[in-house]
């Protein structure tokens, strides 16, 4: 096989094309995914809404220093990815594997902070629905709802983050191998976009569960 | 097209601005502004999704199918938001056998309408 086969697949004119078309099947991926986080943030809003007061005090029960922290973490993890998808267009394949590596190590620092220091605390706290709820101030049924939307949308949120580092590990041993070149590194770029996209979801994510809860 | 190399120095700067942001979205939660306090959240966090998507997803830098794409899913969104709101926030301002109020007074003989249902 040729080369220039090994960069643009056979359907393609040529590498424009090629790029165009991945970004857009990543990008329409991507507005799916906007419709399905959209549908949580829609309810969120909806009982926010209606139990306001109640939703505040629940709020109140997480630990916005951790999630601002956590905000900074996934924040250094996008720039790293975006660094590595730079070091992957300029073909610098050590470059790109450090970046990879530093990716996958803040987003792991990120779920270690989201599941070990959050959800256990919150879980021993007895804020956990289902499991072991034991809260019993104001308004302590909605506070349990609070708390569903709440293990719900940092959950879902945190899959995806661990399905971007299983993905990465692929990608780091295509790295290792020398998959990519100048030429040829659409993969690492459709990770880039997915990674940011995860980002995005938590800046949203962040102030609507941590900071809306009138902590003056 | 997207595959502009951008240079270090601006995904630094995005980065930094970033972090300025998330501060002070973080602090002004500390900050009683009343109803502003959920306006300003949801304004940081819409111009710090907006710096991600333009520089570190290089839209700033795509074509224009890449932002239709965008902009339809981001006004999917908001017919799904909006009109789900304008369901539930206005649910015991229509009387049905009244049609639409909007004054205060009249949601209270809006109120035994509403227990029967």
């Amino acid at each position: 096989m040729s080369n220039s086969h090994a960069v643009v697949a056979e359907q393609f004119d040529d590498r424009a094309q090629q790029h165009e078309a991945s970004s857009l099947g990543m990008w329409i991926f991507l507005a799916t995914e906007i419709m399905f986080f959209g549908g949580l943030f829609t309810a969120y809003t909806v009982y926010r809404n209606i139990h306001t007061a109640a939703f505040e005090t629940a709020s109140h029960l997480l630990n916005a220093k951790l999630g601002a922290f956590n905000t900074a973490v996934l924040i250094c993890s996008s720039l790293t990815m975006a660094l590595a998808v730079q070091a992957a267009q300029m073909g610098k394949r050590k470059r790109l594997i450090t970046y990879l590596l530093s990716t996958m190590a803040l987003g792991l620092v990120f779920i270690y902070i989201k599941f070990i220091l959050e959800w256990h605390h919150d879980f021993l706290e007895g804020l956990a629905p289902g499991l072991h709820f034991t809260y019993a101030g104001p308004h302590a049924s909605r506070v349990e709802l609070f708390f569903c939307f709440y293990f719900i949308m940092t959950g879902v949120h945190a899959l995806h983050m661990i399905v971007g580092e299983g993905v990465m590990t692929v990608l780091l041993v295509m790295a290792w191998r020398g998959a990519f070149s100048q030429e040829r590194y659409n993969p690492i770029e459709m990770m880039g976009l997915y990674w940011h996209f995860v980002d995005i979801v938590w800046i949203f994510l962040f102030p609507l569960l941590y900071l809306l809860g009138a902590r003056f | 097209m997207s595959e502009h190399i951008a240079p270090k120095k601006l995904y630094f700067f995005v980065f930094a601005s970033l972090l300025v942001l998330t501060l002070l979205t973080w602090q002004i939660a500390y900050v009683d502004l009343g109803q502003w306090n959920i306006v300003v959240a949801l304004a940081i966090a819409v111009g710090k999704a907006s710096l991600v998507a333009m520089f570190f997803m290089h839209l700033r830098w795509s074509g224009s199918m890449m932002r239709i794409v965008v902009c339809a899913a981001v006004f999917w969104l908001a017919i799904m938001i909006t009109l789900t709101l304008g369901d539930v926030l206005t649910r015991g301002r229509v009387v049905p056998s009244q049609g639409w109020h909007t004054s205060a007074a009249i949601l209270h003989t809006a109120a035994p309408a509403n227990q029967q249902r």
